[in-house]
């Protein structure tokens, strides 16, 4: 009975070719056009776009701002030297980054690595040291009482007025770089993490409550990843101070830092050179930031939203 | 002897010089596998009582005790559902209820144990497909569900369900309320639970606690519902007991305690 009306059906039915289909007429099958895929220069083309759309105008700006200051810097009474006259003078600081020729003659590439390690040595100590101060003092009202009042006053003393001070201490000039730097960066760590810590919803204390978790497991299942959005931002600032420190610190230790290169160059008149070596800064200090935002939106993914 | 007793529990809130009394001399006994509601109008403490059997508000007078003991601290064996879920967003759904279940059976159970507990927990309230999925992911229902499991999860003595599907749309809250008298019927806890919807608490409830209006709120009234289990939701609407019981909290509610502020 079944099979006969289907028999019926397919008589009856009109069998719709799609275009540029083979039809198989006999089974009543059509089947479905290939996927074709679209031509590379279609699936190129919004990509490029994208790219132009950003990098034209930062791109634009900096050729202009280069014309302005050529022109600005041509004259025979002028001070600083024009584009074209630090391409001539600084050519393998800018081509080399790595070339090493001696202990002082070395590329920038390595100086910035050596003040990188710096950084990367008191920032990571400022970020745990910060983040278990501010743990404390946004936890306890009494810690909070105590100390809050203190970092307040002591975060507003400029890096360099440390450096003396850990120099006397230290007594030598790469922990007192160091030191500048844990010093400098702590304070954002330790604010912004009190605030996050003072801002985790009383639910989740609750729920910390009732499964009775220890201050260990409460630290580390609850307020860290909770205040994670807050901690990141401290940490994101604080790698921005550390790297404005660094530069400061090196000009008065010594060694082979950048900072160090730019006081050089600068009792030896090499305009060129320090002109450079900010640029070469200023992009580190640049990819520091992001790289620290990075980190911090694929560790506090899922957090934000609820 | 009751398996929880509320005894004589008084609770004032102390705010610099002014204090209010929010709750009065409640006391309640409670039998094991009991499902108990707690009713009220808003601003009654019926929130309030509930966080002093969690243990999470201290008790100004009087005690609270489970098996004859007394409680003072929130712990698993009472584990809480809470109205907002509290789910931490950072987890997924497994990870929320595996934070319950490592802390409390930890030592007990191997971890091959664990995850089937977990799983056991996830199915129960027909969340297990959703395991890897984050809060933010899943919607207002399903998170109550795995708040619902989480609870469970630490095989509390008595689960507290704190207006556990206020926040829930009409359809929602009555799959969840056939969940939950499911799993009542399965495992046989003790349960205590707020609510202000007096069909919820006439479908789920053994006994109804009505509130009196804060401040100094009393148990005005405890109303025994007694309808056979199972019970459907369908032959309910219907049967005299039903109505009479539904009508007897309308009356306490909407004549004898109307809520005055209410405009």
């Amino acid at each position: 009975m079944g099979q006969a009306v289907m028999k019926d059906a397919t008589a009856g039915a009109t069998v719709v070719a799609l275009p540029g289909a083979k039809t198989d007429a006999k089974h009543g099958v059509v089947p479905l056009p290939a996927a074709t895929r679209k031509p590379l220069s279609q699936r190129l083309l919004p990509a490029l776009r994208a790219v132009l759309v950003n990098v034209l105008p930062p791109l634009l700006t900096v050729l202009l701002i280069a014309l302005f200051w050529q022109i600005a810097a041509s004259g025979p009474q002028s001070s600083l030297p024009p584009p074209t006259k630090i391409w001539e003078e600084a050519k393998d600081l800018i081509v080399e980054p790595f070339y090493w020729a001696g202990t002082q003659d070395i590329g920038l590439g390595w100086r910035i690595l050596v003040s990188l390690e710096r950084v990367a040595i008191g920032f990571s100590l400022a970020a745990i040291v910060g983040v278990l101060l501010g743990a404390l003092v946004g936890q306890s009202i009494w810690a909070m009482r105590g100390l809050d009042p203190v970092f307040q006053v002591l975060r507003t003393v400029p890096p360099l007025a440390w450096l003396p001070l850990s120099l006397a201490a230290f007594r030598d000039s790469q922990p007192s770089a160091i030191f500048v730097i844990f010093i400098t960066a702590i304070w954002p760590v330790i604010i912004n993490t009190a605030v996050g810590i003072r801002n985790i919803p009383q639910d989740y204390r609750n729920v910390a409550q009732v499964l009775r978790l220890n201050h260990v497991e409460f630290f580390f299942k609850i307020m860290v990843p909770s205040a994670a959005p807050y901690i990141f931002t401290g940490l994101r600032i604080g790698v921005g101070l550390s790297w404005l420190a660094i530069v400061a610190a090196e000009m008065l230790t010594g060694g082979v830092g950048i900072g160090f290169f730019i006081w050089d160059a600068w009792n030896s008149s090499r305009l060129s050179d320090i002109i450079v070596a900010l640029i070469y800064i200023g992009v580190v200090g640049f990819f520091l930031d992001r790289l620290v935002a990075f980190v911090g939106t694929i560790v506090t993914r899922g957090t934000l939203t609820n | 002897m009751s398996y929880l007793k509320i005894d004589h529990v008084d609770k004032t809130f102390q705010r610099g010089a002014t204090s209010t009394n929010v709750l009065k001399d409640i006391s309640l006994d409670i039998v094991k596998g009991e499902y108990v509601s707690v009713i009220g109008h808003s601003g009654c403490g019926k929130s309030t009582l509930l966080n002093i059997i969690a243990g999470l508000t201290p008790i100004t007078a009087g005690a609270v005790l489970l098996e004859g003991k007394e409680v003072r601290d929130p712990g698993p064996e009472r584990a809480v559902v809470f109205q907002n879920h509290s789910l931490l967003p950072w987890l997924t759904v497994y990870d929320n209820v595996a934070l319950a279940v490592n802390k409390v059976f930890g030592g007990r159970k191997t971890k091959a144990e664990r995850h089937d507990w977990i799983m056991h927990n996830l199915d129960l309230v027909q969340m297990a497909h959703a395991r890897d999925k984050r809060p933010a992911e899943i919607s207002g229902g399903m998170k109550q569900r795995v708040g619902i499991a989480r609870g469970l999860s630490m095989e509390p003595k008595v689960l507290l369900l704190d207006e556990p599907f206020g926040a829930l749309d009409a359809l929602t809250r009555a799959h969840l309320q056939d969940s939950i008298m499911q799993i009542h019927a399965t495992l046989g806890n003790t349960m205590i639970m707020i609510t202000h919807d007096v069909d919820e608490a006439v479908l789920l409830s053994d006994r109804i606690v009505m509130m009196t209006n804060g401040p100094s709120a009393r148990i005005g009234e405890v109303l025994d519902v007694r309808l056979e289990r199972p019970r459907k939701r369908l032959d309910l609407v219907s049967d005299r007991t039903y109505i009479a019981a539904r009508e007897a909290v309308l009356k306490f509610l909407y004549e004898r305690h109307r809520f005055v502020e209410a405009a």
